[in-house]
């Protein structure tokens, strides 16, 4: 393997638009609140930047094609402008598309910047993407919550887990997040959900009721990386650098064979495995204090629990339940609140997971601050479970 | 005569049905007379299924294990045909696997459309596939909404194996208008029944029927099956009578099936093969501007020529549903409020689809040349050893044993039927496919449940007016 990125590249700036349902901004004003953050935050001027890369997943309901939008509403002049899209994974590819033009040397301060804005479409949740021309012709358009459900029966019958300890476990993914949200002034959703009123929402696609989907809003968030020698130049003492970024597509293993068994994301386990080496990472359970996970639906943090190796396979259900994964927990998940509380503008989120864990690492997150964490993982997925991209990011104090 | 007869035969009955009772119930405000006729179940057809999906079942279940050997032609009868410029008999003939070096052609216009194009076929001398299949509609509250139903036969015409060999026959045209429908209009517009029946069926079909019988150079009373359908009650009994026919003239398949239309005579032939003895002679007969009179004499090879499923097996085969709208909003008469989602572009792009019809119409998988992996869709590379596609042999997974691995109802997707059930199907030859599961009961479907593969319309472009087929999974019996 490649000797990788770790601590080539550091964070020096990060913003986060307020999430929600914003009516009152489109993209590019989302953009602005990212961004004048995170300028602010590196204490450089916009002229210093040097290549810059935007997130956004729907055409229909954002700003277009290409980077042409994100330019113009930054004002970023002369400099290359990539636009990146990979499904639910987009933001976290926008940072990967910045980290590595400053770790391969071509920029020496890069952006990336996320943006979604989906309550334009008129109608709450996602509006169906499409497939391709060929995929059209002969694949079903389940939803994502269809999607994500499936994840259930496979794994209640592999390790026998009952539907009643798999829905109390769900319930309390989100029950948790919804405690966190209480203490994110940023997020879409602040204020705590009670275990009963989770537990008898009204069903989306079994198990999966109203409170085990993540909410959808609109929102923008941004970071400006930077070699640790420049960050340090510029005057930044505390360094988060980043320890590893990788990613894990689909090639079609999960939906063509019989090799996947549906209790797990085997894209979330194999960019896992390269990101844990990436950054040296042996025992994920206590090197790791933190994580942001694409909690898009509870069913899916409680998988994700186990493919990044925090649980072992078919115990995520009672760590759940034991409070591994809260706010006072051993290893604290959405501490921010998640997908759950901010939502999940599709191009913004992976940015967003990561500006959690940044601001953690410096302990600047306020109200929600753990007692001093060192590493940090994000998660972003996209896709399905059986047909997706998983985005994984390991940030650390230099 | 020819030595070309009928082979082998099969059908298809939607598993859809409703109880009149439950349409008349809609309709008592305003048409409380209904209520009279409202008498056993009429089958419908999913808002997937039309008259090319139906040939599609009904071919399949005529071609049995057999196949299609030796087939030169395949010829599709109906009046509710979803083109009218795009030949739906080839469409068909992608699906069912027929060698793309045979004829298609359609035959539509008349309510005798299916007699006739069996008719032409046996004197074609020629083997050939015939089909006729329909889902008629009737404006809601109509006389017709009640007894029309949906259905479709397949016969397959061969000198070999004959079952059932044509012994006479005979024409009739007039322009008897009981009924007509123009290009436009999507019912029809009828004429008092006791005309159509005093003056049409008892005058026409007879002058028909003694043609065929001197054709034959036999008597009515050689007649053991008196086989005519009519959306009219009564009107068969009228005929026979009219001919003196004195056995037990052929029911008209009302309770389960209901009037299917330019199809229902060869569906009725086909319920009369399912029972008929060697020996035994059947009169058929299609009326429609005009009248087509045929005689079969039944061979000592009907006992072989028996379909897996025909007929009787689909009427056994019924999924009953108890909701009238939904039977409206399936046939177009309902514009219910479906959201936003359902806005989203049903555009098929004609290139790609037939860059990739050999997947697509006969649901070929690959299979793999170097290690045998068996996968569907035929991508570039083979999924399990990344060997080239160019080494790849079709298996198609038409009509493979099948199971479900996975399955969800999806509630928040736009499907015209919902929910939309969809979930990874495990094949006998190891492919798995994600795929809709199409005619689920309330219960649902369990894991391990066993699927057979249905050729259904996969989307349809409203604002184009395309229809794109695709094959779909649905429990082995109706639930």
């Amino acid at each position: 393997m490649a000797t990788g990125i770790k601590d080539k590249v550091a964070i020096l700036g990060m913003g986060c638009s307020k999430f929600g349902e914003r009516w009152d901004a489109g993209s590019p004003d989302l953009m602005k609140e990212a961004f004048e953050e995170a300028l602010a935050d590196a204490g450089i001027e916009r002229k210093q930047i040097d290549a810059a890369w935007f997130g956004c997943w729907g055409d229909g309901i954002n700003v277009g094609n290409s980077s042409i939008p994100a330019a113009m509403a930054l004002r970023l002049e002369g400099i290359p402008v990539s636009r990146v899209e990979n499904m639910c994974a987009t933001g976290t590819e926008a940072l990967r598309g910045a980290t590595y033009a400053v770790a391969s040397g071509a920029a020496d301060i890069a952006l990336a910047i996320g943006a979604e804005k989906l309550k334009d479409t008129g109608f709450g949740g996602l509006p169906p993407p499409f497939k391709g021309t060929f995929n059209d012709m002969w694949m079903p358009m389940g939803s994502a919550p269809a999607g994500f459900a499936q994840l259930a029966p496979y794994y209640r019958s592999k390790y026998g887990t009952s539907k009643e300890d798999l829905k109390r476990a769900i319930s309390h993914v989100s029950w948790k997040s919804h405690q966190n949200g209480q203490y994110s002034p940023k997020a879409h959703f602040q204020k705590a959900v009670s275990m009963e009123t989770i537990m008898n929402a009204p069903m989306i696609s079994d198990p999966l009721g109203l409170f085990d989907c993540s909410g959808v809003s609109d929102g923008s968030a941004c970071a400006i990386v930077t070699t640790p020698e420049i960050a340090r130049a510029l005057g930044k003492s505390d360094l988060v650098t980043i320890k590893a970024l990788q990613l894990a597509t689909s090639s079609g293993r999960e939906t063509q064979t019989n090799s996947w068994d549906g209790s797990y994301v085997a894209t979330t386990r194999a960019a896992a495995a390269r990101a844990y080496k990436e950054a040296g990472i042996t025992d994920p359970r206590s090197q790791v204090h933190l994580s942001e996970v694409h909690d898009c639906f509870s069913i899916t943090e409680l998988v994700t629990m186990e493919d990044l190796g925090f649980s072992d396979d078919g115990r995520a259900v009672f760590d759940i339940l034991d409070g591994r994964y809260d706010r006072d927990g051993a290893m604290p998940c959405q501490i921010d609140g998640g997908l759950k509380c901010f939502g999940h503008p599709i191009g913004a989120s992976g940015l967003r997971m990561a500006y959690e864990i940044y601001n953690q690492l410096l302990g600047r997150a306020g109200e929600r601050q753990m007692s001093s964490p060192s590493i940090g993982v994000t998660h972003n997925l996209g896709g399905v479970p059986y047909q997706g991209i998983a985005a994984i990011s390991v940030l650390g104090l230099a | 005569m020819t030595d070309i007869g009928i082979a082998r035969f099969g059908a298809y009955v939607p598993r859809l049905r409703i109880e009149r009772s439950i349409i008349a119930a809609a309709h008592a405000w305003m048409a409380p007379g209904l209520k009279g006729q409202a008498k056993g179940s009429r089958a419908f057809t999913s808002w997937d299924e039309d008259a090319i999906t139906m040939a599609v079942e009904a071919a399949r279940d005529a071609a049995g294990w057999g196949g299609l050997t030796g087939v030169e032609a395949v010829r599709l009868a109906s009046t509710n045909l979803p083109y009218a410029d795009l030949q739906n008999a080839t469409i068909v003939a992608g699906a069912i696997g027929a060698p793309s070096t045979i004829a298609t052609s359609d035959a539509s216009g008349s309510q005798r459309a299916g007699t006739s194009a069996l008719l032409q076929a046996l004197k074609g001398g020629r083997p050939e596939l015939v089909v006729a299949a329909d889902n008629p509609y009737g404006k809601p509250a109509s006389g017709q909404e009640l007894s029309f139903g949906a259905g479709a036969a397949a016969f397959l015409l061969s000198d070999q194996d004959v079952a059932a060999r044509l012994i006479g026959s005979a024409s009739i045209n007039s322009v008897f208008v009981d009924h007509f429908r123009s290009d436009e209009a999507s019912s029809d517009y009828a004429w008092e029944e006791r005309w159509v029946r005093d003056e049409g069926y008892a005058k026409i079909a007879p002058a028909a029927i003694r043609a065929a019988l001197a054709d034959a150079q036999i008597d009515i009373a050689d007649i053991q099956h008196f086989v005519m359908p009519s959306y009219l009650k009564g009107a068969a009994d009228a005929v026979a009578k009219k001919v003196k026919f004195a056995g037990a003239v052929a029911g008209g398949l009302e309770d389960g099936v209901g009037y299917a239309g330019a199809a229902h005579a060869l569906l009725m032939l086909a319920a009369t093969l399912e029972k008929a003895q060697p020996g035994e002679r059947i009169l058929l007969v299609g009326f429609g501007q005009g009248a087509d009179a045929l005689i079969f004499e039944v061979t000592d090879a009907i006992a072989n020529a028996q379909p897996a499923r025909g007929v009787a097996g689909c009427i056994a085969d019924a999924l009953p549903t108890d909701s009238y709208l939904r039977m409206l909003s399936f046939y177009g008469g309902l514009e219910a409020e479906w959201g936003m989602r359902s806005e989203k572009s049903g555009k098929t792009a004609l290139t790609e689809q037939y860059r990739s019809a050999g997947q697509l119409e006969g649901f070929n998988a690959g299979k793999c040349g170097s290690c045998g992996t068996v996968q569907f869709p035929q991508l570039q590379y083979c999924v399990q050893c990344h060997a080239s596609a160019e080494g790849f042999s079709d298996v198609s997974l038409r009509d493979e044993q099948a199971e479900v691995l996975t399955s969800t109802a999806d509630w928040l997707s736009y499907h015209p039927s919902p929910p939309l059930w969809v979930g990874f199907v495990r094949f006998d030859s190891g492919a798995r496919v994600l795929m809709e599961m199409v005619d689920i009961g309330k219960d649902g479907i369990d894991t391990g449940a066993k699927l057979r593969m249905v050729y259904r319309i996969k989307e349809k472009d409203r604002q184009r007016g395309y229809n794109r087929y695709f094959w779909k999974s649905t429990p082995l019996g109706a639930a």
